[in-house]
């Protein structure tokens, strides 16, 4: 397919609006009187409140109201920003209170307080008086499921939240025939999102006396629905307001401070109220990455066949259920559609414990599996004494391959050539040949690891999309979409649909960023790499509809058929000749203005797809790991993906780039710690928690593999999340090349590797 | 929003130490980059500040006609890694300096305040311990001097009475002249971090033997230290790889390294050996001349 605008490195829609400072966010806009909200949290993991006295607070001068969960209706609701179900038996779980009356974490919000400015807000919240019963708690999963654990909620007093037992195939048989089998333990910590723009958010009840909220949010039609049901009251009373975002990444994939804000605003009686959170709130009251323990065994056959994976994942997911078990159980989906297995058994356990929530983030419990997944199969091939490469190739699934749970068929499968072009791009075997008998302090490795994901969340989740277009008088567009820009450039890839399938010059299209629940056609949001597949599929369908009347307007006063017409470069011409006959402002104004005809040209497309598209892609690295204080530099990393056509080379490129800086933190650096003595955040701030800087990041390497995928609108699947699943694996497989020492847990830090390489007797 | 509930500025030295006397409750402000996150923890509450922006010179580095080099308290990390004095004489305070925060913060954090502050892991404390600094405070009783080795009296606290002022830093000449030297800042990041540990190191050499060893570290003992035992060893020893790597080792009895969170003792300790070695290395290399076998 040849295309005029999309596969282009067209500058993002919102470009010079961002580095301009033109571009509003929540924070820029003011409301006049705006008061102040601030939240009391609990100094204990698990509490139970037995009396608060606010009397002290409201008293002080400038404090507007304060209130707890006893002012507020006592209605558990879900967070979690997927859309709602129809089926009761397919929702999440309901176990939040807008202010609690038992802590559950260190951080647990108690009572609020609204005030005039913060500092009065963060003195009143001294004077608030609690009178607590401190219960015992727990951190580890594994001890929160042992009988007699802490119970930290009544409605599931073993504390898990969801257990599974999958089965394909017969695994009993095929390790029963397999010649080998091997068994292993992989762990990930919990990190964060660490989004710039924190959760902030401000709500209003406006002349309508219905309640506006304007909020960093990546899904304002999910949002305003849980608004609902947290405060009791019909959908319709709410208007939540998305501007500009910076970053989510999954943490605003959650309705963390709506309601709250609402309650806030109507404790003043509709006064305007702000509820932004401090970094250090964030890291405790927002959500994380679920920390996973895997165990792990593989049936194998001589030849490096594997013939049956048995995984048993034990998911940390804190005090509250969020997207809780649904994050392990997707990975589970994603991943069985990379290697051909006769047989997988999967188990998965999620556990409340007495930590933060953890919820929604990039790739969805994939950074996690694939850790394990692809760390297991390097050791598989060091014991076997395989080739690490050849071993994978020959285990591959191919076209066409079915999953027999969700029935979603692979139709495009890029992955070898992802390989064969990262194995170039790394200079594979050479290096290798030249790091084989080192001895010295500093040695280098190479390593490598793959995946598996999806487009969208269908057949699990529902992927409904909408669009709306509006063709102006000199024949640009307005464009209207319900998909979220989050900073990802969903803006800029869905306005090249609408100009390629529109046969306009990308600048004659107008994308409307803000979403408004009042104006904006329902869609979902940003989620699950899904705009561009979803979203972009509603697009498509919203312009053929717009070009459809643009085209009969045209056939009408030529007396062509519609058939032998077109419009490129905003000009109507004849297909066959290429003949320019009008332009499309011509059209546009007759549509406006033709005192018989007139009807502006539009297109309305709501799209429900049914159906998936796997991606595929691979992370080459090259690390050098320093033998005597064990810090590791990776000194040379490239993404391959197979994620059908680039939309936008440029935007494509940029997800590589954050995608692999976030997983080379989630490798060597980060994550999140509690005293195991009181469950208190040791690190809920940006000096000891290490994000890594971009001094820290290697240059990046990106390549893609286009394969047009026959289900994408232009052929595309999906990148965002994809673009951080295999790096930590690829660097924790090189440091293995690089030193013979196997790293089974995240973080890989420098004190953690230098007690392995001690351990080994390599110091 | 900081809980600031006023700001004075006076614009000299005189006016300043006034103030102080007359309000005991005044807390110095200079670049605000450490202040400013005490009131962000909310551990400085209702702060009543006194600014010595408005006074003029205080951020003046010079070197005076004995070879003295003197850099006013309010001299920023920015000022003093682009200093040709600090380059030419003070090259590893410049490389301590540029190691700070990131571009922001050196341009507003102060070497005063990095001192006084009285933090273990200031970058710039080891490297003035190595060129044995001098600090010169103002009273309302007029000027003392203290070396800053017994500047230091405890995690976070420093040997400075209510109304006095940092104001300038001294290094002699017997200090600096003749000597090569190594900063390591040991941290988790490449910038915006604190160190795990920082490592300082001045020598000079004659002949192939160490004459002068001054070993400084940060974040190895309560308060930032020399290296008594490691430096006594040094002295007069043949420069070798051998030699080195024992100064390394005697290098941690100097230490009182503890088990945190952020850092272990075993790994601490093992870090003061390794990276003592690496210093002193790389300070014999930058002092150029001398050949030493399988470095
Ligand atoms: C993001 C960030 C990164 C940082 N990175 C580093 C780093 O890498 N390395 C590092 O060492 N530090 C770092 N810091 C800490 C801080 O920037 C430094 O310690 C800085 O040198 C403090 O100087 P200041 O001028 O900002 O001090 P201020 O905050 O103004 O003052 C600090 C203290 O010193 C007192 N004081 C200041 N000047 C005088 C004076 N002349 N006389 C008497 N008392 C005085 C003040 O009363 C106060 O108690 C960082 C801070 C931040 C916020």
């Amino acid at each position: 397919m040849a295309f005029d605008v999309v596969g282009k490195r067209t500058v993002r829609k919102d470009a010079v609006a961002k580095v301009t400072g033109r571009a509003k966010y929540a924070d820029d806009f003011f409301e006049r009187d705006m008061l102040v909200g601030k939240v009391l949290r609990s100094p204990y993991a698990h509490a139970i409140v037995k009396n608060i006295d606010t009397s002290a607070a409201k008293a002080l001068p400038g404090v507007e109201a304060v209130i707890t969960h006893e002012d507020l209706p006592r209605l558990k609701y879900a967070t979690a920003g997927h859309p709602w179900s129809l089926d009761p038996n397919h929702r999440d779980v309901a176990d939040r209170l807008m202010l609690t009356d038992k802590a559950r974490f260190v951080g647990d919000g108690i009572a609020a307080v609204v005030a005039v400015d913060t500092l009065t807000a963060e003195k009143a919240l001294k004077l608030i008086k609690v009178e607590y019963e401190v219960l015992p708690f727990v951190l580890d999963p594994e001890k929160a499921i042992e009988p007699g654990a802490p119970v930290i909620h009544e409605e599931r007093p073993d504390n898990v939240l969801g257990a599974s037992n999958e089965e394909i195939g017969d695994i009993k048989e095929d390790f029963s025939k397999a010649d080998r089998i091997f068994e292993g333990i992989y762990e990930t910590s919990i990190v964060q999102h660490c989004h710039l723009e924190i959760q902030t958010a401000y709500a209003y009840v406006d002349s309508d006396s219905r309640i506006v909220i304007v909020s960093s949010t990546q899904i304002p039609h999910i949002a305003r629905r849980i608004v609902g049901q947290a405060l009791g009251i019909p959908w319709g009373n709410i208007r939540v307001i998305k501007p500009y975002l910076g970053g989510g990444f999954g943490n605003k994939q959650d309705v963390i401070v709506e309601p709250l804000t609402a309650a806030m605003s109507l404790a003043v009686k509709g006064r305007p109220v702000r509820y932004a959170l401090t970094r250090e709130e964030c890291f405790i009251d927002t959500r994380t990455r679920h920390a996973m323990k895997f165990y792990m065994k593989t049936a194998v056959t001589k030849e490096g066949k594997m013939l049956s994976l048995h995984m048993r994942p034990v998911s940390n997911n804190g005090a509250y259920a969020s997207h809780g078990h649904t994050i392990v159980m997707s990975a589970g989906g994603k991943f069985r559609l990379l290697y051909d297995f006769n047989s997988i058994k999967y188990e998965p356990k999620t556990v409340y414990t007495n930590l933060p929530s953890a919820g929604a983030m990039r790739a969805y419990g994939c950074p996690q599996i694939f850790f394990a997944l692809e760390s297991h199969i390097e050791d598989i091939t060091r014991e076997m004494k395989m080739d690490p490469i050849e071993f994978r190739k020959q285990n591959l699934i191919s076209v066409g391959k079915m999953d027999p749970h969700s029935e979603i068929v692979v139709r495009t499968f890029g992955l070898p050539e992802c390989i064969e072009k990262g194995k170039q791009l790394i200079k594979w075997d050479e290096k290798l040949k030249k790091y084989k008998e080192q001895k010295g302090t500093k040695r280098r490795g190479l390593g490598m690891a793959c995946f598996s994901y999806a487009s969208g969340t269908y057949p699990h989740g529902f992927e409904i999309a909408g669009v709306r277009i509006i063709m102006n008088q000199d024949g640009s567009v307005q464009l209207q979409v319900g998909a979220t820009e989050i900073g990802q450039g969903s803006d800029t890839v869905l306005s090249q649909i609408a100009a390629e399938v529109l046969g306009l010059p990308y600048d004659m299209v107008h994308i409307v960023s803000q979403q408004d629940t009042d104006i904006t056609p329902f869609d979902l949001g940003a989620y699950a790499s899904r705009q561009t597949f979803v979203s972009g599929a509603a697009v498509k369908k919203a312009a053929e509809e717009a070009k459809g009347k643009a085209l009969e307007i045209a056939a009408r006063r030529t007396g062509l058929s519609i058939d032998a017409l077109d419009i490129k470069s905003a000009r109507i011409i004849e297909k066959k000749s290429g003949n320019e006959i009008c332009t499309l402002e011509d059209i546009a104004m007759e549509s406006y203005y033709d005192l018989v005809n007139a009807a502006p040209i539009d297109g309305n497309a709501s799209v429900n797809m049914r159906t998936n598209a796997m991606a595929y892609g691979v992370t080459f690295a090259e690390v050098e790991v320093d033998m005597e204080t064990g810090r590791i530099e990776v000194v040379e990393i490239y993404n391959v993906h197979d994620s059908g056509v680039i939309i936008n080379p440029l935007l494509a490129e940029g997800q590589v780039h954050g995608g692999v800086s976030m997983s080379l933190g989630y490798a060597l650096s980060e994550q999140m710690l509690f005293d195991p003595g009181t469950g208190r955040p040791l690190n809920n701030n940006f000096l000891d928690y290490k994000l890594q800087t971009i001094m820290d990041t290697p240059e990046i390497g990106s390549a893609f593999v286009q394969i047009p995928e026959p289900e994408g609108s232009v052929g595309q699947k999906s990148l965002g999340e994809n673009t951080t699943i295999s790096p930590a694996p690829a660097v924790r497989n090189a440091v293995l090349n690089a030193t013979g020492i196997a790293i089974n847990k995240l973080p890989m830090t420098p004190q953690k590797v230098f007690e392995e390489i001690k351990k080994a007797g390599l110091l | 929003m900081f809980d600031i509930v006023n700001i004075e500025k006076p614009d000299s030295l005189e006016t300043a130490l006034k103030m102080l006397s007359h309000n005991p409750d005044l807390k110095i402000i200079a670049g605000g980059t450490d202040l400013l996150i005490k009131m962000h923890n909310g551990t400085l509450e209702n702060a009543a500040l006194l600014s010595l922006r408005k006074i003029p010179g205080m951020d003046e580095i010079r070197c005076l006609d004995d070879g003295t080099i003197t850099i006013g308290a309010m001299a920023t990390f920015a000022g003093i890694f682009r200093s040709s004095i600090i380059n030419e004489h003070l090259p590893v305070l410049s490389e301590a300096a540029v190691s700070v925060g990131g571009p922001q913060i050196r341009n507003a954090a102060t070497i005063g305040g990095n001192i006084c502050n009285g933090a273990v892991s200031a970058d710039s404390a080891a490297t003035l311990l190595a060129y044995d600094a001098e600090l010169r405070i103002l009273g309302t009783e007029g000027a003392r001097t203290v070396p800053i080795r017994e500047f230091y009296a405890g995690p976070g606290k420093v040997n400075l009475k209510p109304a006095e002022i940092l104001t300038h830093v001294v290094i002699h000449k017997t200090g600096y002249s003749n000597t090569s030297g190594c900063y390591i800042k040991y941290s988790n990041r490449k910038a915006m971090d604190i160190a795990m540990l920082g490592v300082s190191v001045v020598c000079k050499a004659e002949e192939g033997r160490f004459s002068d060893v001054r070993i400084a570290l940060g974040v190895a003992a309560p308060v930032p230290i020399r290296c008594g035992e490691a430096e006594d060893y040094a002295k007069g020893k043949e420069i070798s790889y051998e030699t080195m790597k024992e100064i390394g080792i005697y290098a941690v009895k100097a230490s009182k390294a503890r088990d945190s969170w952020r850092a272990s003792k075993a790994y601490r300790e093992h870090l003061i050996e390794i990276l003592v070695f690496r210093a002193l290395k790389e300070a014999v290399i930058r002092g150029g001349g001398v050949h030493i076998g399988e470095l």
